[in-house]
């Protein structure tokens, strides 16, 4: 057992240190991200970032070389993620390719098409997006009711999905749809590689409590998909789903600690400039006890990340430990952003935007956002029956 | 990076834990928490398989390893609820031993004489820099102090004294059987480990090299640490065979989520403590910077998991779980025991809050 970085990740750290000092763009980190003010020149912006990422090899490190990637070991891609959040870098704009549908196509896709997306889901040519939930089939995700019909050499799609992020940009999705309508709800269903500007493909924004639209409704009327863009077999597609969803929760926590790290240095930061009863809000021992207790859950979210890690470096496999994690952190972020409301006071009361706003109302906002953590990529109950059933091996509870 | 213990510490953890399944299975630590306590002459076993002087230096007789081969100990003995004077011997004993470097360092090795730690004072405040008031006649190397809370004292015969006189913090030592002390056992709400008064009144003591001890104070807390892992981590595995095996309503009571929701909870609440436990550990062998932040949060983190753990253990056991024939109740007090020796959650975190937001 050894915390620290070798020599030789030491040095790579390093570099990737060196390369974003020189390369994250002016504007980036304390006290607000500077992205563009309009729509287009955010996704121009991103794209841009993300192709300087993938240039400097920093993207889908442990990949084939064939596809992009340098078979780097994972702790590589661990660090970049690592320095990356540190910085409050901007983001790759594609997540959803590399964490989820890329991992399954390199899982479970023919030859052609992992030549044919892999490359362009870490240039970030091609943002892919994840048409799974529906209105009607959220935790109970293998009731879906979008119905994929075979037509010769294709499938005709027609249905409705919700909780897409990047929907509103993206050019590819990873789409689960019925093909069988006579087994059992879990047999029967087909994974699809989706092309997202395919005639009958219309996205709608979702609002959501911030404001902010980062999710959206698909709907999906007739569009045909070639049958050479089904992934793994027709009717497989639960476990294909579950290669997705495992990756989800396995690939995402490097990026959310070091984010977690970084919003646990701003509320310190906060508690020490906020002045409370003619001292630092820093200096009341509610305060105080709140910000250890917050330490103690970054330092060990920090931790069982390395830990699931290491079991993952063994095993080749994301564990359930992902669950484990992501309950974890869904819940430590609520408590994190929750304390800087109380340590701002009265300001809380102001939304984003106004020049009274503490942090330009950042944290009114992040509160408000982290209400979905713990309901998106599996909610806290769908986890704790994971981890009940497949990790403690307690009895099916359905 | 490496997050993983080494074969050989995984081998000597299956070495541990099948020890304590053949000599100390859960209904023989009872028997010894419901009698007399720990017969110390049992203590030679322990001795036999080398686990006292893990960390102690070769040349001591002792077996050169690390504080990390130490805990993995650690861990298993608070699985199994050893009753034996592990912690005060070991973890505090032996750390004192050496740092003191003390003449009966290979006695105390062999098993031959059990030492323990006596720090707190009547207020039970286990501090560092002052450690607790003590009285001291320097020219006559005579002792005056109450001492608090000192673990497993019946089975000690050597008294390290950790203390603030006149001209500083330093640590003493004299034999517990020494006529100018007067020491007893105190009726301890956890029988498996028990807590003594020891009374110096003008008493003949040894002082060792000087200097505040929070070397000392973050081993312990990051052993308390992993220890509370253990505990928690048995009265999970109780929870969980009776949640499968239980019958209710025509299924097993694991199959409720109301049943099995909160078991979930200790999982991941004593995962993650383990987490913070085991890097709390590799800092104090470290000697890392941030050990005394990191020991005491984990201590308090690790300490609150595993009551959180026994105490919904025995609301998933129902009526059983709270009888005094089930074991569950021992290891609730064990997790009890830990969180009240040597800092509250609280108290810890506070320590945690002046490391973390009081330096420049």
């Amino acid at each position: 057992m050894d915390f620290r970085d070798t020599l030789e990740e030491a040095s790579f750290r390093e570099h990737v240190r060196g390369w974003l000092h020189e390369n994250v763009p002016e504007g980036w980190g304390m006290p607000r991200d500077q992205d563009p003010p309009t729509f287009e020149e955010r996704v121009a912006f991103h794209k841009a970032w993300s192709l300087k990422l993938f240039e400097a090899g920093f993207v889908g490190m442990t990949w084939p070389s064939r596809y992009g990637g340098q078979e780097a070991p994972p702790t590589r891609q661990a660090i970049v993620l690592e320095e990356m959040g540190r910085v409050e870098a901007p983001d790759h704009v594609g997540p959803i390719g590399i964490g989820m549908a890329g991992p399954t196509i390199l899982a479970h896709g023919t030859d052609e098409q992992k030549d044919r997306f892999l490359r362009k889901i870490l240039t970030g040519e091609e943002v892919w997006c994840q048409g799974f939930s529906e209105p009607n089939a959220g935790s109970d995700l293998a009731t879906l009711q979008t119905k994929a019909v075979r037509d010769g050499d294709r499938f005709v799609v027609s249905g409705q999905k919700v909780w897409s992020s990047f929907a509103h940009i993206a050019d590819r999705c990873i789409l689960l749809a019925r093909t069988d309508w006579t087994g059992r709800k879990h047999e029967g269903l087909t994974y699809f590689l989706l092309d997202m500007h395919a005639p009958g493909v219309q996205v709608r924004p979702l609002r959501q409590i911030t404001g902010e639209a980062e999710f959206n409704e698909i709907f999906l009327e007739s569009v045909a998909i070639p049958a050479d863009r089904v992934l793994g077999e027709v009717g497989q597609g639960w476990s294909v789903a579950i290669t997705t969803l495992m990756n989800e929760r396995a690939n995402v926590g490097f990026a959310l600690m070091a984010r977690l790290e970084s919003n646990y240095r701003r509320l310190t930061e906060l508690a020490k400039a906020t002045a409370r009863n003619g001292s630092r809000a820093a200096d009341d021992p509610m305060v105080r006890d709140r910000l250890a207790d917050l330490w103690a859950d970054l330092q060990a979210f920090r931790f069982t990340i390395y830990r699931a890690f290491s079991a993952m470096l063994k095993t080749g496999m994301p564990g359930p430990e992902g669950s484990v994690a992501k309950l974890f952190w869904s819940e430590t972020n609520q408590r994190l952003t929750k304390a800087a409301l109380e340590i701002e006071g009265a300001s809380a009361l102001l939304a984003e935007g106004s020049d009274r706003a503490v942090a330009g109302g950042r944290w009114q906002t992040a509160q408000l956002r982290s209400r979905g953590n713990t309901i998106e990529a599996g909610t806290s109950e769908i986890l704790r029956n994971i981890i009940a059933e497949r990790v403690l091996g307690l009895p099916k509870s359905r | 990076m490496d997050f993983t213990f080494s074969d050989e510490q995984e081998a000597l953890r299956a070495s541990v834990r099948g020890f304590l399944r053949d000599r100390y299975p859960i209904e023989r630590v009872a028997g010894i928490a419901d009698g007399d306590g720990f017969d110390r002459s049992e203590w030679r076993w322990v001795a036999d398989q080398g686990w006292i002087g893990i960390s102690v230096p070769e040349q001591d007789g002792g077996a050169g390893l690390s504080f990390l081969d130490e805990i993995v100990v650690v861990e298993e003995m608070g699985r199994a609820l050893y009753p034996g004077p592990y912690l005060s011997g070991v973890i505090l004993g032996i750390a004192a031993a050496c740092a003191g470097s003390h003449p009966r360092l290979r006695a105390l090795v062999s098993g031959e004489r059990i030492a323990t730690v006596a720090w707190a004072g009547p207020d039970g405040r286990f501090d560092v820099d002052p450690a607790p008031k003590v009285e001291y006649d320097e020219p006559n190397d005579l002792l005056t102090a109450t001492k608090m809370f000192v673990p497993d004292l019946a089975s000690a015969d050597l008294l390290f004294v950790l203390g603030s006189s006149s001209d500083g913090t330093w640590l003493w030592w004299t034999d517990r059987d020494d006529p100018g002390l007067s020491w007893r056992e105190l009726p301890t709400v956890d029988a498996t480990r028990r807590m003594g008064e020891v009374v110096f009144d003008h008493t003949p003591a040894w002082q060792l090299a000087g200097g505040p001890r929070p070397a000392l104070r973050d081993r312990a807390l990051a052993a308390l640490a992993v220890e509370a892992v253990g505990v928690g981590s048995a009265a999970l595995d109780l929870a969980l065979g009776h949640a499968r095996q239980r019958e209710q309503f025509g299924k097993a009571i694991g199959s409720f989520q109301a049943v099995s929701h909160p078991l979930a909870q200790s999982f991941m609440e004593l995962e993650t403590a383990r987490s913070l436990a085991y890097w709390a550990a590799w800092a104090v062998d470290q000697v890392a910077p941030e050990a005394p932040a990191a020991a005491a949060a984990a201590k308090a983190r690790a300490s609150e998991a595993a009551v959180s753990a026994c105490e919904r253990a025995i609301q998933a056991h129902g009526g059983i779980g709270f009888t005094w024939e089930h074991p569950l109740h021992r290891f609730y007090k064990r997790a009890l025991g830990i969180s009240a020796f040597m800092g509250w959650p609280a108290e810890l975190r506070a320590r945690v809050a002046s490391e973390l937001l009081d330096r420049p």
